[in-house]
């Protein structure tokens, strides 16, 4: 890293301590629940509201934001599912620990919006009805959604402004589902999965099993989790001075991770969505120059915990081609999901699925005191049965056994 | 930043001579058509060419390009430099939404969401090119309602993620069995989608004209994606066609 950069310690001095002001009623946005419901009155729209129990969190300029515990729909995410399936497994298994109810559907498509960002090959009015669609799926099975993915996150709130500012595009929808036999809802929050890991963290805390005190983490925030329709994202006055968003890096505090802090925090991880398919030499790049080599150089961090589909493949599998050109890369990448059901003993292959990631991360492991050889040994057992045909499935039951 | 390698430096040309012969009239009117978007309000204030976004932006740090010029192209309606952007700028975009943070409240990220948007509608050949390669990617999320399968995970379509991506090829089947949420033991979609589902997603692309667009852009795929998709809904009792 060049010698005109602002170093590092500098900037972590000059954060405002806690103590900074949350004033929701000078906030510069206005708020969107407030539309929501006028529009309910209007009889425009049904609210999905947040059922209990829940948490309520703050946000960025100091509104509370309620995050459901339990009673929730999991909308799935197309990376996560397809490439690190570890993801979604594990915040099922979290869900499971807690006896939460929850459903995972197929009656749901992806948001598209990977797609949309990547190739345009789409409009608002197909992306806000793909929205809604998935939204009256999840309210006829009366639970809330919980959106797995920052992309899908970012966009849906992107999408509910557009609907709530386009009467036009709110009548073409409406027709729309009408077509569907659907209603026209829309939830009283986009809730992401990674708040609820964050409204969690206490009690995941309370039954933490592997001790992670001596473990330091450099947290990705992901661009369409706090840029993108900034105002809902989770701030904290004792994270970061709420000078940044507390997602993740609260979870992992709870957790008592260190947090190994890098200039670049801000930067995106270099998915770029048409990039990572079809040019992908700026997202490797990107990746290991501008992400994974700052921290090592500054931070020099045991594990990258992040909270998105593009985020964990991007900044995990880059890492291949960065090591080829010699480059100082060798750090795991994992979600705070994966890291919180590791806290609590769940099992690195059976419900972490960490074979699909790229990155060595057994070093990881052992510094935590699981011996990775011991665990990919029941790991390989658990496939034996699927192979010998006496299962055809790896069940839940099997995870935790 | 001194290390950071320059990969793809194509100059962009911002004179106008390359696209002098495209009649004034068409470039307006394609910029016309961005400006009549819902959104286009949301998106653009002005701007007081500070440079935030261009110093948050990925795309501006290794192509020739800049979110600055753009949200003042268009601020400014300088129809030929907006030309000249849709066709060789815009495609370098990450979509990130880093420019976000703006502070005159643009989001230069959406305004380019647009300027796509108009480019593919209009099928201008550089769209078609910066979609080379794209297709398998359309059709997937179209047609089967999730973006990115298992089994796209073969070793000659990410050669860079090294061999570990054979692994994964080799085991595809047996590691998602081996995945405990029953949604997920798929490999031809990200996780199962129900046929009521597909159907109505269907729907929604037909009635949102979303293929009009594919048609415009890639016309071989239009086909395939019309005969998958309107004997699927013949199946479950439309009636539909999508070459209106
Ligand atoms: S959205 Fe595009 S223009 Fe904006 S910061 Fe990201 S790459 Fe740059
Ligand atoms: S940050 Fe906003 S005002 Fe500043 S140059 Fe970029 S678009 Fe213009």
């Amino acid at each position: 890293m060049g010698q005109q950069m602002i170093p590092v310690e500098e900037l972590i001095k000059s954060q405002k301590q806690p103590g900074f002001k949350y004033t929701p009623e000078d906030a510069p946005t206005e708020d969107y629940r407030d539309i929501l419901f006028q529009l309910e009155k209007e009889g425009e729209l049904e609210v999905i509201r947040v059922p209990e129990p829940y948490v309520e969190v703050t946000t960025k300029y100091g509104r509370k934001k309620k995050i459901p515990l339990e009673h929730t729909w999991h909308h799935k995410s197309c990376g996560q599912c397809g490439h690190i399936p570890g993801y979604s497994t594990s915040i099922f298994w979290l869900h499971r620990q807690f006896g939460f109810d929850y459903v995972d559907p197929s009656d749901q498509t992806s948001c598209t919006a990977w797609n949309y960002y990547a190739s345009a090959t789409s409009n608002a009015e197909a992306q806000v009805a793909v929205a809604v669609r998935n939204f009256a799926a999840a309210h006829e099975t009366g639970r809330f959604p919980l959106i797995h993915c920052g992309t899908s996150f970012g966009h849906y709130k992107e999408v509910r402004h557009e609907l709530l500012h386009h009467h036009d595009l709110r009548r073409k929808v409406r027709d729309i589902m009408e077509r569907l036999g659907k209603k026209l809802v829309f939830p009283e929050e986009i809730v992401h999965y990674s708040e609820w890991v964050y409204a969690m963290r206490d009690k995941i805390a309370e039954r933490q099993v592997i001790d992670m005190s001596h473990i330091v983490a450099s947290v990705h925030p992901a661009c369409h989790y706090h840029k993108l329709v900034e105002e809902d994202a989770i701030y904290d006055p004792e994270i970061y001075g709420a000078q940044r968003t507390a997602i993740v890096t609260g979870t992992l505090k709870a957790l008592g991770i260190q947090i190994g802090e890098y200039s670049s925090w801000y930067d995106c991880c270099g998915f770029g969505f048409r990039h990572i398919l079809v040019s992908r030499d700026f997202s490797r790049s990107f990746a290991v120059q501008r992400k994974i080599e700052v921290m090592k150089e500054e931070a020099n961090p045991d594990i990258v915990v992040t909270h998105d589909t593009g985020c964990v493949t991007t900044l995990d599998q880059s890492q291949f081609a960065g090591k080829a050109h010699g480059k100082k890369v060798g750090i795991p990448v994992m979600s705070d999901s994966q890291i919180a059901a590791l806290a609590m003993g769940a099992h690195p292959y059976k419900v972490l699925q960490l074979h699909w990631h790229n990155t060595e991360n057994r070093p990881f492991l052992e510094k935590l005191g699981i011996d990775p050889d011991e665990k990919w040994r029941e790991f390989e057992e658990a496939l034996e049965k699927l192979k010998s045909g006496e299962k055809q499935y790896l069940t839940w039951e099997d995870a935790d056994a | 930043m001194n290390n950071v390698v320059d990969i793809n430096s194509i100059p962009l040309d911002l004179t106008g001579e390359k696209y002098k012969d495209v009649p004034y009239e068409e470039k307006e009117r394609l910029f016309q058509e961005v400006k009549a978007d819902e959104r286009f309000h949301d998106v653009l204030y002005g701007c007081y060419e500070c440079g935030v976004c261009v110093a948050s932006c990925p795309s501006a740090r290794f192509y020739d390009f800049s979110p600055r010029v753009i949200a003042q192209a268009v601020s400014r309606e300088d129809v030929e430099l907006i030309y000249t952007l849709m066709n060789d700028s815009i495609w370098d975009c990450s979509q990130c939404f880093s420019c976000d943070r703006c502070p005159r409240g643009n989001s230069p990220g959406g305004l380019i969401t647009i300027m796509r948007e108009v480019a593919v509608r209009n099928g201008l050949e550089t769209a078609k090119e910066a979609l080379e390669g794209y297709g398998r990617i359309i059709y997937k999320i179209m047609s089967t309602g999730t973006q990115v399968s298992p089994d796209m995970l073969q070793p000659n379509a990410f050669p860079d993620w090294g061999h570990h991506v054979n692994e994964i090829a080799d085991n595809l089947d047996l590691w998602r069995r081996a995945l405990p949420p029953e949604t997920l033991h798929t490999v031809e979609t990200g996780w199962s989608v129900s046929e009521k589902t597909i159907i109505e997603l269907y729907l929604i692309w037909h009635m949102t004209g979303v293929m009009d667009m594919i048609k415009e852009i890639d016309e071989g795929l239009f086909m395939i994606l019309q005969d998958v998709m309107e004997e699927r809904l013949e199946d479950a009792g439309y009636d539909v066609t999508f070459d209106e």
